[in-house]
């Protein structure tokens, strides 16, 4: 698993206070780890900050699961 | 009771009565505050008066790069970020709706509605992430009951209950409270210049029988900036000797 990957799941797990097999990439924030609507809003600015990327809001619209945010934070600092 | 130790507010319109008494008392409570204001002498008089509990913002909530960068700007004034935003700044331009120009309307909307709004947003972020936050929205008596010659004013203000509610709503869950605070007839410079037919007929409906002092707003704002308010949200605390009951 990349260093990217594992620093998402990190926050994930931290933030969203669910059980770390739980956080598997495909999983869904709002459909499988429980988020609310507040709590993307809130991985999306985590996100930004422990990689000093800025993620646009119609980039961060799109992150949707796990995966989605490993990508695009891949692709963007890559 | 009350205690505001170790944490910062923002008072824009500190250089008016209100915001000048606000100020001051939320740096007795022991938070240490940021004036924002237009007129930058009576900022530094105000401020000095406080003394080491006060720095100051300089700034006009007419002008959008003004209200872009204020937060940012009171955050490092006061080396961290904000735990409460007082909305005071306001403006008006009385005028009878039949005459009422386009850009006075505009002037009134801009700054009492969508400058406070956007202060309020833009000091979010520091607050869900410390899961603590208090903004507290100076509004008014006439933005629920209406005042001939206030069509723009009274806009504006209502609109501020309503955003107050929605974002109350947002953010609850993250610690943050939203509120409002709707002085009546306050003693200010602006209704000292009322003449004393003018009071009489005033005071004729107000149960309290006299107006409110500035001092007495600002108890409302420190009872909604408190931990002790910390279940206290969306509200509207009317503040108006009992002049309008809602």
């Amino acid at each position: 698993m990349s260093d990217v990957a594992d620093r998402v799941k990190k926050i994930v797990v931290e933030h969203l206070g669910v059980e770390e097999d739980k956080v598997t990439e495909n999983a869904s924030f709002i459909d499988d780890l429980g988020a609310d609507s507040l709590d993307t809003v809130e991985l999306v600015m985590a996100f930004e900050e422990e990689f000093g990327c800025e993620i646009p809001d119609d980039a961060a619209e799109k992150i949707l699961t796990v995966k989605d945010a490993i990508d695009f934070i891949e692709k963007a600092n890559g | 009771m009350f205690d505001l130790a170790g944490k910062t507010a923002l008072v824009t319109g500190a250089t008016g009565g209100i915001g000048g008494d606000i100020a001051k008392l939320l740096a007795s409570a022991g938070a240490k505050v940021a004036l924002s204001g237009t007129r930058a002498e009576r900022l530094q008089a105000v401020a000095a008066e406080i003394g080491k509990n006060a720095v100051v913002v300089p700034g006009n909530l007419s002008d959008p790069e003004s209200v872009a960068g204020l937060i940012k700007e009171a955050e490092e004034a006061l080396g961290g970020q904000l735990d409460i935003l007082v909305n005071n700044a306001g403006i008006t331009r009385d005028q009878l709706a039949m005459r009422l120009k386009d850009e006075d309307w505009q002037a009134v909307l801009d700054v009492n509605l969508t400058a406070a709004f956007k202060l309020a947003r833009n000091s979010l972020r520091g607050m869900m992430k410390r899961r603590h936050g208090r903004i507290i929205n100076i509004t008014s008596i006439v933005g629920v009951t209406g005042n001939p010659g206030q069509t723009n004013y009274s806009a504006a203000k209502a609109g501020m209950i309503g955003w107050s509610k929605s974002l109350a709503q947002e953010v609850a869950s993250r610690g943050i409270t939203v509120n409002c605070v709707a002085p009546g007839f306050i003693t200010t410079a602006m209704t000292d210049e009322l003449d004393d037919g003018q009071k009489e007929k005033l005071l004729a409906n107000i149960p309290a029988g006299r107006m409110g002092e500035s001092k007495e707003i600002a108890a409302a704002v420190l009872y909604l900036a408190s931990d002790e308010a910390a279940y206290v949200t969306g509200q509207t605390l009317h503040v108006n000797g009992g002049m309008a009951m809602i």
